[in-house]
């Protein structure tokens, strides 16, 4: 039978099936500080070994400082921060895991050094615990995130119960205008099916656009999958996604790279595989998107408005969109490109890749961040990206232009080191949610591409290039 | 884990739709180390007026009259009643924990972000799928509801309302069956597919 990429990839997997549920084997659990300490405690107290420890490998991101950092640890200046980090590192001493220390040239964003590492496989079964964890479906594998409950389980057991989920094909064909990314297909797929638009569902992209689209772009495509409340999303894999791989640390080589390739040529849906749903995207027709408001489906054209609470019908969201309009500042029928900001963010596991700060570096040269910007920050998403980007002069470009050229880290995405928004402050930001507070309490926060953000630094308000 | 059976309640109604996990316990207190201690600072940013640090002695900051869980009618409620795709966003189980901790055993809305959901069957919590039309009632509705896992029920005194929950997340709930010793039992199991596993994908 004709099977999608999904059901290939589930299938190769499962262990045992009982009463709907599934119990599939897990090749890689990628951790970080936030939510992994409890889940080691628990071993702890029970008295439990990880399964495989090869199956594991670590990394802070969440707490790190991306200011000046070359003490290690001890720059960490909030204690509590600081402990998280210590813990991660003590429990992976502990329980011979893996770690890729907060000095180490290789640190960044877990979604970031998992496949710039080849820790990330096509056909892998990909687990963290963190919800952005779909970035990796973009090399064909089958990647989700969990709770800290479930970090353990896999720990201990090598394994996760799952139930099946539906098949979504979205396919987006037609070529992307100048300026157009994936992070702006991604806002414009989202504000057309809904932040719970894909609930329930396996995401597979595809279409001429998608082919056509880097691997760094898929990433950014499949990252951004959770936020319309995807299972998972991915890519088959193709020539692009077996050029990424090649020479990877964790890669296989000679006889193993042989087999691996000869696998995961057959990663993709077969022809005439059954999708419970399949939704249809005009790539010529996507503009720049920036969201307005405080969830990632309430976005808009770049050159358009608020929308009005009173033209909505249905109460429920006429509703949220007074509470989002409220909390945000802004008034109905808001031209977006009238909208000046405080601060910018260039970073994340959606736009921290070398390719992104390309494209932000490309818009920023030459030019200079507007005065009304107090602080343009740029965080590349690891050591290595930093390294490749400083051998590219994109470091120099930013710093002329007045943006700040930063470590690696989560950083101002949610603002769990020092990196945050004061209250009242408004920032253009090239992460993955713009929920209330997300930032830094009473913050506002306006997703848009890394392109839009550096075009919007420059400008003083949300600007396209 | 706690088992669930019976819960005899009256709700607590937070009217609002894609509430995410940032907003039921935000980051800073994800930077805690521990399992427990997140009920005082559940919807932290909604409920004091405040900026809400670790480490703040909740008792004396001060609180949002408005917002529906300082409402002294709801007091010890139990059932969370709220709107669609309640707890999108990030799979902190903090929200779950937090959730727990100030005292609910259960949830009602439309629909769950699916981690989310998963995540409350691991710590005791019932998320129950109702239709808008039932939850719309159920917000107009002011007595004591009782939810009943084993015949899958949820009863105001007028009305009886049936929910849909997987076979296996309900037995291992109204059990209270730990996750990590039941899989284990299957460890031979699990053994040989690996052997198998290992012997196709030797890269792995």
């Amino acid at each position: 039978m004709a099977q999608t990429l999904y059901d290939k990839l589930m299938g190769a997997h499962v262990v045992r099936e009982q009463d709907g549920a599934t119990l599939i084997y897990i090749d890689r659990q990628l951790i970080h500080e936030v939510t992994s300490p409890q889940a080691f405690e628990g071993l702890t107290m029970s008295g439990r070994k990880p399964w495989r420890n090869k199956a594991n490998l670590a990394v802070p991101d969440h707490n790190v400082p991306t200011t000046e950092r070359s003490n290690g640890v001890s720059s960490i200046s909030d204690p509590i921060s600081r402990l998280q980090v210590e813990t991660l590192d003590k429990n992976c001493e502990t329980f011979e895991i893996n770690e890729i220390q907060m000095n180490d040239i290789r640190q960044g964003i877990v979604h970031v050094i998992g496949p710039e590492q080849g820790a990330t496989l096509p056909g892998m079964t990909i687990v963290c615990g963190d919800s952005h964890t779909t970035t990796h479906g973009a090399l064909g594998a089958l990647a989700f995130g969990i709770g800290t409950s479930e970090v353990e389980h896999v720990l201990a057991t090598g394994c996760l119960w799952q139930s099946k989920a539906k098949n979504l094909k979205i396919e987006v064909n037609g070529n992307l205008g100048k300026h157009i990314s994936a992070k702006d297909i991604a806002l414009y797929v989202i504000g057309e099916i809904g932040t719970a638009g894909a609930t329930g569902y396996a995401i597979e992209f595809c279409g001429t656009a998608i082919e056509n689209m880097s691997i760094e772009g898929r990433m950014t495509l499949c990252n951004m999958s959770i936020e319309a409340g995807a299972k998972v999303g991915m890519v088959a894999v193709d020539e692009k996604t077996i050029e990424y791989v090649k020479g990877r640390p964790f890669t296989p080589t000679g006889e193993n790279w042989d087999l691996a390739v000869a696998y995961w040529e057959t990663l993709h849906s077969d022809e005439g595989a059954h999708f419970d749903e399949t939704i249809l995207i005009d790539a010529s027709l996507v503009k720049p998107q920036v969201t307005w408001g405080t969830s990632p489906e309430m976005v808009v054209d770049i050159n358009g408005s608020t929308p009005d609470p009173e033209k909505e019908v249905d109460p429920v969201k006429a509703e949220s969109i007074r509470n989002a309009l409220n909390y945000i500042h802004l008034k109905p029928n808001t031209s977006m490109s009238s909208v000046a900001i405080d601060k910018v963010f260039i970073g994340s596991c959606t736009n921290s890749r070398i390719e992104d700060l390309r494209s932000a570096a490309a818009v920023a040269k030459g030019k200079k961040i507007a005065n009304n910007v107090k602080l343009a920050l740029v965080v590349p998403g690891s050591g290595l990206v930093k390294q490749q980007a400083e051998a590219e002069g994109l470091d120099q470009i930013f710093t002329d232009a007045g943006f700040e050229w930063r470590e690696p880290g989560c950083s101002m995405c949610l603002a769990m080191n020092a990196d945050r928004l004061e209250i009242g402050e408004r920032c253009a930001s090239t992460s993955n949610r713009n929920f209330e507070g997300r930032q830094g309490q009473g913050s506002f926060t306006h997703l848009v591409s890394p392109a839009i953000a550096a075009a919007s630094a420059i400008a003083g308000h949300i600007s396209g290039v | 884990m706690k088992r669930f059976a019976t819960l005899s309640s009256i709700t607590m109604p937070l009217d609002r739709a894609n509430i995410d996990t940032d907003a039921i316990i935000p980051k800073q207190f994800l930077k805690s180390i521990k399992r427990s201690g997140f009920g005082p600072n559940l919807f932290d940013e909604w409920r004091y007026l405040d900026h809400g640090e670790v480490g703040m002695d909740n008792s004396k900051r001060p609180i949002n009259p408005d917002f529906v869980l300082n409402n002294p009618k709801y007091k010890g409620a139990q059932i969370l009643l709220t709107r669609r795709n309640f707890g999108c966003g990030s799979s902190r189980e903090h929200a779950p924990w937090a959730l727990e901790d100030f005292g609910f055993r259960a949830i009602i809305a439309p629909s769950f972000a699916d981690i989310f959901y998963n995540n409350c069957f691991k710590n005791g919590i019932l998320p129950i799928v109702l239709s808008s039309e039932i939850v719309d009632a159920l917000f107009g509705y002011q007595g004591e509801i009782v939810i009943n896992l084993e015949e899958q029920t949820v009863k105001t005194e007028e009305n009886i309302y049936n929910f849909e929950v997987d076979a296996e997340r309900k037995r291992r709930l109204i059990n209270g069956l730990d996750d990590i010793g039941l899989t284990l039992q299957y460890e031979d199991q699990i053994r040989s597919f690996e052997a198998e596993y290992f012997k196709k994908y030797p890269w792995l």
